[in-house]
Formats: C-alpha cells, sequence, structure tokens
C-alpha cells in the first residue's frame, strides 16, 4: 500500500516496509507507515497485533529490517545517543527505581545530551524544571517518583520524555493505567506540546475512543500488517471492530468526534 | 522550539538534584578522619595523641620535631598502626564500593561483592596456598594474597565467560545463575583439598573469617594500584549507573549502551573486591551494609552513593577493626566476626523500620 509520495517522504517520519521477528515469529510483517511533522498517528489493533513493536523498533530497542528515516534522516545508522536525541519512548510499563526524586527521574531525559560524566549542567537542570512545571509538576520535584499516584506518576513519566527534547515522541499505551479524568489530561498535554513544539507522535491505543479524538490520523494493525489507515472515521465502523476485535459496538459520531460505545448482547 | 521562560520562582521550587555537595563530602571526611584518629591512638600500647601528632608532623617534608617518642614506640605508629589503618581505609572503602556498584548493576539491593565467585575464587586460591606450604615461613614472601587474587580472578573470569560472551548483551540473570554455578564447582575443589589436606584446616579457617594483619607496608603497596584503578572507573560509572536504574531497554532509549556500562562496572567492581579479599580475607556485610545506610540517608542516587559508600566503607572498617583488636586485647578477634556481629542487628533494625520496598 502506497500511503505518501516521495516529496512527502523527506518531510516526517517514514517507515518503508519495516519487519519485527521476536522468538522467530513475525510480529510486524512489512508496514509501511508515514506520520507528517507535527501529526499524531494513532496506531489501533487487537492485543498482540504488534502495536508495541513498531514503537520498539522506531526507538531502536528491537532488531527490525526495512527503512526508518525521519526528514530525511537515517535513524537506523544512528548511534544510541544520537538516537535518543530525535526519538523518545513512553513505555507502556516503565521501571521506577525507588527512592529516586521527580527532579532525578526527569532529568534522566537530558543523558542523550551529557558529557562523559553524566553530569547534568545547570542549563539542564533548568530545562527540566520548565517542563516541570509546564506539567504542574513543579511542587513535587523534591518527592520520590514511586510515592506518586497514577496520574502523575505518568506525568513524570512524559516530562521525561518532554526533556528530551524529542522530535518525534513514542507513547505506548500511555492511559491504559489511568482513570477516564487522568487520561482526558494526560492526552490534552500530549497534544497541547505536539502543537506548541511541533513533535511529531506515533502512539498506539487500546482506547479506540480515545485513539480517535486525539490522533490526526489513525492506522489499524491486524497480525503485524496494515489493515486499513486514514481518518479515525473511516476506520472506526461497527463491521471492522466486530470483524478484527470480535466486539459488539455502536459509534456515535458527533461532529467530527467518534465515541465507541460497547454494547452487551 | 519554544519552551516555557522560567521564572525565579520556579528555580527556588523546582526541587534540586541529587549533587554531591561540598557539605556532604566534609561530613563524610570528617567521619573517615575521626575514625582513623581512633584507631591511630587506640591500641594495646598507649601512646599519648599529641606526641603521635607531633611524630607525624615530624615526617613532613622540612619540618623537625622531637616527638618525645621511644624508637619502639615510633616503630608501632609508622609499622604497625599506620599500615593497618591504611590498609583498612583501602579494604573498607573498596568493599563498599563493590557493594554499591553491583547493587546498581544488578538493581537488587542485596548484591554483594563476593557475587560473581569472588568469595569462592579467593578462597581456592587461599587454601591452595596454604595447602602447598607457600605461605608457612616468617619473613618469606608471602604467596596467599597473590594466590587468593589469583583465584578470584580467575573465577569471575570463567562467570562472565559462561554468563555471556563478554561485550554481547546478556540478561543479568544468566550472569548471576553462572556466579552461582562457578562459586560452587571452586568451593566444591576447595573442600576436596582441604579433606586431604586436614592440617591446612585451621589456618584455611581462620583466613575465611577475615583478618587485617599486616607486614609493614606491603599488602598496602600490593593492592593500591588495583584500588586506584578500580574506583576511578566506579565513580566514573556513577552517573551511568543511574541512567540504567531504570533498565536496560529504557537506558537504551535514554542513549545509553547498556551492555558497555555493565561489563565495565563489573570488571571494575570484582577487581575491588579481589584486591579487598586478598589481602583481608571474607569479610562479611561491609558490601551490603554500607551502601544501604548511606542510601538510607541521601536517597539512592548512585551519584552520591558510590563515592559517599568509598568514604563510609573506609571508616566503618577501620573502627571494627579497632573493636577486633582492642576488645580482647592483647588477643585479636576476627574481623568478620566483628563487621557480623554488629552488623547483623543494625541491618534487621533497618529492615524492620523501613519495610517500604526500599531495601
Amino acid at each position: 500500500m502506497e500511503l505518501f509520495n516521495t516529496a512527502q517522504a523527506s518531510q516526517g517520519l517514514n517507515l518503508k516496509k519495516i519487519s519485527v521477528k521476536l522468538g522467530g515469529k513475525t510480529v510486524v510483517d512489512s508496514v509501511s507507515i508515514f506520520v507528517e511533522k507535527g501529526e499524531w498517528l494513532s496506531i489501533i489493533g487487537p492485543n498482540g497485533s504488534g502495536k508495541s513493536s513498531i514503537l520498539r523498533a522506531v526507538a531502536g530497542l528491537v532488531k527490525a529490517t526495512g527503512g526508518f528515516t525521519f526528514e530525511g534522516e537515517n535513524l537506523k545508522e544512528l548511534p544510541p545517543r544520537m538516537r535518543a536525541s530525535i526519538v523518545s519512548i513512553v513505555p507502556q510499563i516503565p521501571v521506577v527505581p525507588p527512592l529516586v526524586k521527580v527532579i532525578d527521574y526527569v532529568l534522566l531525559g537530558r543523558t542523550p545530551y551529557l558529557g562523559r560524566g553524566f553530569q547534568p549542567t545547570n542549563e539542564d537542570i533548568n530545562l527540566a524544571r520548565s517542563v516541570l512545571s509546564d506539567l504542574d509538576l513543579i511542587s513535587v520535584s523534591d518527592r520520590h517518583v514511586t510515592e506518586m499516584s497514577g496520574g502523575e506518576r505518568q506525568r513524570v513519566i512524559i516530562a521525561r520524555a518532554l526533556v528530551q527534547q524529542p522530535k518525534i515522541l513514542l507513547l505506548d499505551e500511555p492511559t491504559t493505567a489511568l482513570d477516564l479524568g487522568h487520561q482526558q489530561e494526560v492526552l490534552e498535554l500530549v497534544d497541547r506540546q505536539r502543537r506548541n513544539l511541533g513533535i511529531t507522535i506515533l502512539s498506539a491505543f487500546h482506547d479506540l475512543t480515545l485513539a480517535s479524538q486525539y490522533g490526526t490520523s489513525m492506522a489499524l494493525l491486524v497480525e503485524g500488517r496494515i489493515a486499513d489507515f486514514g481518518a479515525p472515521s473511516k476506520i472506526i465502523t461497527e463491521e471492522t471492530l466486530k470483524n478484527i476485535y470480535g466486539a459488539h459496538v455502536s459509534i456515535q459520531k458527533e461532529g467530527s468526534m467518534i465515541s465507541v460505545i460497547p454494547k452487551r448482547q | 522550539m519554544r519552551w516555557n521562560k522560567l521564572t525565579d520562582q520556579h528555580l527556588q521550587e523546582g526541587g534540586s538534584p541529587a549533587r554531591l555537595t561540598g557539605k556532604l563530602l566534609t561530613v563524610a571526611s570528617l567521619i573517615l578522619f575521626v575514625s582513623a584518629l581512633l584507631s591511630l591512638v587506640l591500641g594495646p600500647v598507649s601512646i599519648r595523641p599529641d606526641q603521635i601528632f607531633l611524630e607525624i608532623l615530624d615526617h613532613f617534608p622540612g619540618v623537625t620535631i622531637d616527638s618525645g617518642l621511644s624508637k619502639v614506640e615510633a616503630a608501632i605508629i609508622w609499622d604497625v598502626r599506620l599500615p593497618r589503618i591504611v590498609l583498612g581505609l583501602l579494604v573498607g572503602g573498596l568493599l563498599a564500593v563493590a557493594g554499591a556498584s553491583y547493587q546498581g548493576i544488578f538493581r537488587n539491593p542485596l548484591a554483594d561483592p563476593y557475587l560473581l565467585g569472588v568469595a569462592a575464587g579467593a578462597g581456592l586460591g587461599a587454601t591452595i596456598a596454604i595447602a602447598s606450604g607457600a605461605t608457612n615461613g616468617e619473613g618469606m614472601f608471602d604467596a596467599l594474597p597473590i594466590a587468593a587474587f589469583i583465584g578470584s580472578a580467575v573465577a569471575v573470569g570463567i562467570t562472565l565467560l559462561v554468563g555471556g560472551a563478554v561485550g554481547k548483551s546478556t540478561s543479568t540473570v544468566t550472569l548471576l545463575l553462572a556466579g552461582v554455578a562457578v562459586a560452587s564447582l571452586f568451593t566444591a575443589i576447595q573442600t576436596y583439598i582441604q579433606q586431604r589436606e586436614s592440617a591446612t584446616l585451621r589456618q584455611v579457617y581462620s583466613w575465611i573469617l577475615g583478618r587485617l594483619s599486616t607486614s609493614g607496608w606491603d599488602e598496602v603497596i600490593m593492592i593500591l594500584p588495583y584500588a586506584v584503578i578500580s574506583v576511578t572507573i566506579m565513580l566514573a560509572m556513577r552517573g551511568a549507573l543511574d541512567v540504567l536504574a531504570v533498565g536496560e531497554e529504557e537506558a537504551l532509549s535514554l542513549g545509553l549502551r547498556p551492555e558497555r556500562v555493565r561489563w565495565m562496572v563489573i570488571a571494575a567492581a570484582s577487581l575491588a573486591a579481589a584486591s579487598a579479599v586478598a589481602v583481608s580475607g571474607l569479610i562479611a556485610f561491609v558490601g551490603i551494609i554500607v551502601p544501604h545506610a548511606v542510601r538510607m540517608v541521601v536517597g539512592a542516587s548512585n551519584r552520591l552513593v558510590i563515592p559517599l559508600s568509598l568514604f563510609i566503607g573506609a571508616a566503618f572498617l577501620v573502627l571494627t577493626d579497632l573493636l577486633a583488636r582492642t576488645l580482647q586485647s592483647p588477643a585479636e578477634l576476627p574481623i568478620g566476626v566483628v563487621t557480623a556481629f554488629f552488623g547483623a542487628p543494625f541491618f534487621l533494625f533497618v529492615l524492620r523500620r523501613r519495610s517500604d520496598g526500599i531495601i
């Protein structure tokens, strides 16, 4: 499926025929995706369809074949440090070390920019503080990350990813552990940062309603292949959800907003 | 990119990152200095502190003062107490820093410096040296520390080779299991030798209990180069260890090459532990308890834990050695017994006070 022309291809994130094998099994099978700079592509698909693997391949965390370019630059050829200054990832289940303060945790995002001794400079610290204040976390910056509630903790992890000053932000199920209010809060915050800073976002979603409301475009992944691509309203239909998720739903549209309502048979 | 401009208010409220401040360093140095001083002044032969001070001042270049000490007393200071104190500082600092480093790499606060076969290797080396009679003579060249050091190096080397070809990425669990297997193998060989040469049992046993015995400055000079190299590497890696605290995959996503850091730190920490064990036997608990105590005070950042463990470990061992040689003076207790005797209850106390998943 050709989703883009070559003129576009130099402007955004361009994944060309990428494949990922895990333990001998192909989990991502020749997927091509293009995300224009500053846009937000939501990847949806049932469990095990390969959403996370695509994100991890873009971040360079799993071996993958195929082309990975951003603004004409080949991501695959970059050493980890350089790649980390372009791509940051909010993992689905982040490792939060005990007894580490919010400010220290967020400063980990500066790792790709630090010198040999990994000592953050005053500029790094100021940047971290400014992101913390943006995310309304400045008053808790001396507390331990492990002491925080789910919503606060997720904001801290996003703060770390933003302090990395990425051009591409990868979100792996960023709202799974959150209640509805915090889900919206976190996604609004990410979207605001995207608009302000022109960050390109690629995210994996379980929640179809949220995926359709926040992404600027959508890809449906089934068994490691792109089954559909385009506007959320085109992809999310009662029929598709029945065939692919085996789910019974009704879909409500309110302007450009889509809501997926599960229905008991 | 547009990032919000900071106001002064942010700068004040924004939390202070973990940094090795002058204040922390001063406190740690003071603790170290007082411990060393106490150790220098107290002993079976009592010597007045002011005389010791003058005696030391006398040895500074360009200073000549009569301390009033007899030749024997001066020799006790220079050839008995000082080398032993310096060796205690080195061994304590090495064990504590090696422990802190292993704990950082394995992300487990109960990892100790003997984890990957250092202890078993040194034990076998020492047993072979004792059984072959290479270590009995007075004034003779003592092969025991060298044999123990080589034993440690071989054991850790095998663990690293088996646990994953050096440089390649393997899980730390594989490495730990390899360490357990290598330790069993070496201990089995050691037991076999002891069975055949039962006359060596007592000597091997006394070595295992740990002892800071010095013959002048020989031991200090022997381990000093390894101490300097290994501590330098571990200090340089302390920031990287903080990144590694979020796991190898996230560390990679932050631009770190985790396997590189892992191998360098493991090599340095094992070298440090092997050097310490070679001259002091198996001193328990220092490598776990000191970094843990430091963490309780300053938090988990390795930027602080690694350098402060060096100071506090050194002070701790010198103080326990002071107890070991004065409690039943003129007889000496094995220092390993003293560290465990005071260390274990302290550890239990800590466990009870903070069972919130921190340790």
